[in-house]
């Protein structure tokens, strides 16, 4: 049941990127395209779901035993930029299918708020490992959902008349401001 | 010395970090629910800007090409940490407002941007003046941002009450409620974004 919540949550309610603002610059970088926002999805979901593993069991077993908790900033960005290197390498040899289809977006996901965002949010609403884990896949979920929304309406956007100062960004942002608009319906839910 | 004054200037609309260079959008909408937290979020991340600057350019001839950025992301998430303690300690309601977007400083992309276009190919004085312009133009476009959201969501600008709103019975001001919450911050961006297309123009 706990972890129902946790799902609800991170997906609709607290949507990471229509709520928390999250991993705002992919949102609006990548999103021109659904096929292109489904492989970014999946990478970030990837790459949370082990930043999280990890800094987890950091924070865990080496920073609050030696009483170092105020290094969680350097030695989280540290980890997540070699792990997002060391997933790129690993992918590239076991599975070449997958790297083709993540690849581009792995260099992407290091600058990515959304993924340190999860990781110290973990820590600060004291999850334990598995709902650390469940916290980071249904965020990575919801991130997923707003893009592939997002997305959707963008490519039809391209088809209709925009006033000429209004057009690429502006709308976007304003796209996001209805899409936000809509999950803030969700509301009070979990 | 015009160019330095041009470095100082140019992040205020010309290349203004938010509004024209679209970086660092998380923060800028996430805490810009007023202008003061947008203020603070502004000058938390010109700190960390110019003095990242500053070592980057002072000990670029000592970092080997291959692992500069791994030694850039050190140098920023120091500073970050200085912020994030010295904050804690002195402004405690400013952190708790800002929250987890303070650490986030990290992964914001105009730091890191700065450190690598500017402050690793120029001289240590250039590239303060370059994080202060930039750390400027961003705390200038955030203010901005968090001020037009404080008046329409919340009747007020810097926390004093305006008085622009036909008030209910018991007093309150029936304000525009939305735009405190997260559609306002990307209605009102996007409109911005759109004026300063046109004042570039």
């Amino acid at each position: 049941m706990e972890y129902i919540v946790i799902i609800i949550a991170a997906i609709f309610v607290n949507n990471v990127v229509l709520a928390q603002f999250l991993g705002v610059c992919p949102f609006l970088g990548v999103s021109g395209k659904v096929s292109t926002s489904v492989g970014m999805s999946g990478a970030v979901m990837f790459v949370i779901t082990i930043a999280t593993i990890v800094t987890w069991l950091i924070q865990n077993y080496i920073l609050v035993p030696f009483h170092i908790e105020f290094l969680q900033t350097i030695t989280f960005i540290l980890v997540i930029a070699s792990l997002v290197q060391m997933v790129e390498i690993m992918l590239k040899k076991v599975s070449p299918a997958l790297y083709q289809a993540l690849g581009i977006f792995l260099p992407l996901i290091t600058t990515n708020c959304a993924v340190l965002g999860v990781a110290i949010l973990t820590i600060q609403k004291d999850f334990n490992l598995m709902e650390g884990v469940v916290f980071a896949m249904a965020t990575s979920i919801g991130f997923g959902l707003a893009m592939v929304l997002f997305s959707g309406i963008r490519e039809h956007l391209d088809l209709m008349e925009v006033p000429k100062g209004m057009r690429g960004v502006p709308t976007a942002l304003l796209v996001g401001g209805i899409l936000a608009l809509a999950f803030m319906g969700f509301t009070g839910l979990a | 010395m015009s160019d330095q004054i041009k470095n100082l200037t140019k992040g205020f609309i010309t290349e203004n970090p938010v509004f024209v260079l679209l970086l660092g959008l998380c923060p800028t909408l996430g805490v810009t629910t007023s202008a003061i937290n947008g203020l603070g979020m502004g000058l938390a991340t010109a700190f960390v800007l110019v003095m990242s600057n500053m070592v980057v350019s002072l000990v670029k001839n000592f970092i080997p090409d291959k692992v500069r950025i791994p030694a850039f992301i050190v140098i920023i998430a120091s500073f970050v940490t200085i912020v994030d303690l010295l904050m804690q300690g002195y402004l405690q309601a400013l952190h708790a407002q800002l929250g987890l977007f303070i650490p986030l400083i990290v992964v914001n992309c105009i730091v890191l941007g700065r450190a690598e276009a500017f402050a690793s190919k120029n001289d240590v004085f250039s590239s303060i003046i370059d994080g202060l312009g930039m750390g400027l133009g961003f705390s200038f476009a955030l203010t901005i941002l968090g001020g037009i959201r404080e008046i329409l969501g919340s009747g007020a600008l810097f926390g004093f009450p305006l008085h622009i709103f036909p008030t209910d019975d018991k007093g309150n001001p029936i304000t525009m409620i939305v735009f405190v919450l997260a559609p306002g911050a990307f209605i009102v961006l996007g409109y911005l974004i759109a004026l300063v297309k046109r004042i570039n123009k």
